[in-house]
């Protein structure tokens, strides 16, 4: 029984892990951890850009185009 | 196994929509009209939408998208499907489907349902996705170029100047719908005011205080906003109530300044955290109002079909053909989707087959959307629905004059049981509040209250108030920039400097120019005593589907060049049919003897009573102004209708030397080169990644 539960438990808290995860894909809250990882794949060479200097870059171009709609 | 899904869809929907269309002797169930658009949705989603990926743009998994090519880690990023969904569906869905159904209405709620559903399905949907795939296919290039590319330099400059005008009728519309939800209530008015200092501590929040959370700063953000409708029904409550009581003309300077301030402030200071509220707020309302309506599945108490589809309707006049099907643009076909396909979204597609479910997919859950608000407005008792939405030109000036004008319709309302409605929705009075706005809010107000709680339908009430007018004025910021940079674009051939997009003097200037063009159609709406949404909300269809049909030819002339000549109907279709209502109402806007319908009809008529002293002391002051707008009015349709009629002429053009074996353009698509990206997992997923291919 304890084991049942244990197992519903863990499952919905990956469940709720996951629902997170999209979320913060979504809204874009994850946008620097994802760039992190593709400047380590891409540039290891150079420095990446801190926290702030993405986010005021990546947001400066987010409205450069049309973003939305009526 | 599909088949058989496919099999017990069909049946479903065809028997819930042949429900909706034949059971006429008592009202109807909103859940039928919800179980046939859902069928329909994922009819068209599982046979048309592979069917025109498969066949006519021939999706090839193996291929590698511009993301995977052009991976820069910032615009181009190879992103997992349903991130992308999320992204692309929050980019689409504006406030114009709440709009458009509502006004729709009036012609009863079949006509409007009928062609959200079946022009989603067949059109919107449609050109959605094909725009996603052109543009993928051409390295995320925009409308405007990629009719320059396969057109010609006429085709481009008819799409920049087709999306100009749109932008500014569209925000004028909406500037409109905006001014008349807070005309004349301290509550409304105080809570959409709140939610600027609110966006401005979010801004400050996101960028130097905790740089790039932006969970954290919308989670802070909306709750405040939530708090700001409260504290909108205690000012409304307390001295200060008259601080925040204005006329149209006011709060129309008001909505034009901060759209100014808006468009030449810093996007971090107000722009982006306001975007990230209102995506917030519209992505969570748009879900509990679809649990709510699931809940409490409320009686229809419109009828199918009302007698004004002969055209005496008293919210917009015209038949209900053409004029149903350029009411409800956005949420059945929105030519302006045509942009967001074109830009941002192309470049985050991590595979081909994705573009399916994104732009087909969005599009089909917006358009799910615009039959709730059909739901929201049509569940309402039809006196109150148009005593809210009718202005008081047409209904009367007095509440005792409005209900007797109505009822006479045989749309029973009484003075008592608009009052008490004002009373329980925490308003003065709901007489002659055009626009749609107030009257969603009394649709989703009465849901939300009957399914969570109906203590509180004065604060569900202006919670949907503040939820629209914070949509608008996302909308109104974005479009001033987005309209600010074409003007650039233009100004820039003219002059050098101009055209740069950071030099400050250029960035205020045609801001102002742009704001000045909406801030003018939104002033003369405001003082138009029939409510001005007659006028503006047409022409704004009218627009909007020119868009889509500049789109659909940029389509046509590619599927003619390089796929089988009948797949061309695939857009070639809505093409016909969009080209065939714009049409026809164009024409009726521009050469109808009626002053109800005809643009010239309606100026020569005023300024034949003005010159006679037949209008009264009030009407006569804004006569001239009126008369001015409604010519004006006139002869932005005849440039709409030629506008249109030349892309499609160069579009034809295309078509017949392509099909009698003549040279044509070459299409511009990017060479082919296969992927080595494996398929993307769901952030966070339990399964991990499958194999690419699969």
């Amino acid at each position: 029984m304890n084991q049942v539960v244990a197992t519903a438990g863990s499952a919905a808290l990956r469940w709720l892990a996951a629902g997170w995860s999209y979320i913060r894909a979504v809204s874009g809250d994850d946008a620097y951890e994802r760039y992190l990882s593709h400047h380590a794949a891409e540039h290891p060479d150079q420095p990446p850009m801190n926290r702030k200097d993405f986010f005021v870059q990546r947001q400066q171009q987010k409205w450069t185009g049309v973003t939305r709609c009526c | 196994m599909n088949k058989i899904f496919g099999v017990v869809l069909a049946v479903i929907g065809g028997f819930a929509l042949g429900g909706i269309a034949l059971y006429r002797q008592e009202p109807i169930n909103s859940l039928w009209i919800v179980v046939a658009s859902v069928c329909m949705y994922l009819l068209g989603y599982r046979f048309y939408a592979a069917w025109i990926a498969a066949k006519v743009y021939l999706v090839d998994p193996t291929r590698a998208t511009p993301a995977e090519r052009l991976n820069n880690g910032r615009d181009f990023v190879p992103t997992q499907k349903w991130v992308a969904f999320g992204h692309h569906f929050a980019a689409i869905a504006g406030p114009g489907p709440l709009v458009g159904p509502t006004l729709a209405a009036q012609f009863g709620y079949l006509p409007g349902t009928l062609w959200i559903i079946v022009g989603a399905v067949l059109g919107g949907c449609v050109q959605d996705m094909t725009m996603l795939m052109l543009s993928m296919r051409r390295d995320g290039r925009s409308l405007g170029q990629m009719a320059r590319d396969e057109l010609g330099p006429f085709g481009g400059f008819a799409a920049l100047i087709g999306t100009l005008m749109i932008m500014i009728i569209l925000i004028a519309v909406l500037g409109l719908v905006v001014v008349n939800a807070m005309k004349h209530s301290p509550w409304a008015t105080s809570t959409v005011f709140a939610t600027i200092p609110v966006a401005i501590l979010v801004g400050f929040y996101m960028r130097s205080w905790r740089p790039g959370r932006v969970l954290e700063a919308s989670l802070i953000g909306v709750s405040l906003i939530a708090l700001a409708v409260f504290g909108g029904g205690w000012i409304d409550q307390s001295g200060m109530r008259d601080a925040f009581d204005y006329g149209g003309t006011s709060l129309a300077w008001f909505v034009i300044v901060y759209g100014l301030l808006a468009a030449i402030l810093p996007v971090w200071l107000l722009l982006a955290p306001r975007d990230y509220l209102s995506t917030f707020l519209k992505l969570g309302t748009v879900f509990l109002l679809a649990i709510a309506i699931l809940l409490m599945h409320p009686q229809i108490k419109m009828p199918a079909i009302t007698q004004f589809v002969d055209g005496s309707g008293p919210i917009f006049t015209g038949k209900v053909f053409p004029f149903v099907f350029i009411t409800i643009a956005c949420g059945a076909v929105s030519g302006f989707h045509a942009l967001v396909s074109s830009g941002t979204t192309p470049k985050l597609i991590s595979n081909e087959r994705d573009v399916r479910l994104i732009g087909y997919g969005s599009m089909a859950l917006e358009s799910l959307v615009a039959i709730m608000a059909m739901i929201a407005a049509t569940l309402l008792d039809p006196g109150v629905f148009f005593a809210i939405n009718v202005g008081a030109g047409i209904a009367g000036a007095t509440p005792e004059a409005a209900v007797h004008t109505i009822s006479g319709w045989g749309f029973p309302v009484t003075v008592d049981q608009m009052a008490q409605l004002a009373k329980d929705m925490g308003e003065k009075s709901l007489f002659a509040r055009t626009g749609g706005a107030p009257s969603l809010a009394v649709g989703m107000a009465s849901i939300f209250g009957s399914s969570f709680g109906r203590g509180l339908l004065s604060i569900w009430y202006h919670f949907a108030i503040m939820f629209e007018a914070v949509f608008i004025l996302t909308t109104i910021d974005a479009g001033t920039r987005v309209g600010r940079f074409m003007l650039q674009d233009l100004l820039g051939h003219v002059s050098e400097p101009l055209g740069r997009t950071s030099w400050y003097p250029s960035v205020v200037l045609s801001s102002f120019l742009i704001v000045a063009g909406w801030g003018y159609f939104l002033y003369v709406g405001v003082i138009d005593p029939n409510g001005g949404i007659n006028i503006l909300w047409p022409l704004f269809g009218i627009s909007n589907q020119m868009l889509a049909a500049i789109a659909l030819s940029v389509a046509t002339g590619i599927i003619i060049k390089n796929s089988k000549p009948v797949y061309a109907l695939v857009t070639g279709g809505p093409l016909a049919w969009l080209a065939l209502i714009t049409t026809v109402a164009a024409w009726q806007k521009i050469v109808s003897p009626d002053p109800k319908l005809g643009f010239f009809a309606a100026a020569s008529d005023m300024a034949s009573k003005l010159a006679a002293g037949a209008l009264p002391p009030e009407k006569a002051a804004v006569a001239p102004q009126l008369i001015f707008n409604q010519r004006l009015d006139g002869w932005l349709t005849v440039l709409f209708t030629a506008i249109l009629w030349l892309v499609i002429l160069d579009m034809a053009r295309i078509c017949v030397r392509r099909l009698s074996g003549k040279e044509v353009a070459r299409s511009s698509e990017a060479p082919y080169q296969p992927t080595k990206l494996e398929s993307l997992p769901l952030p966070g997923d339990l399964h991990g990644a499958a194999p690419a291919g699969h």
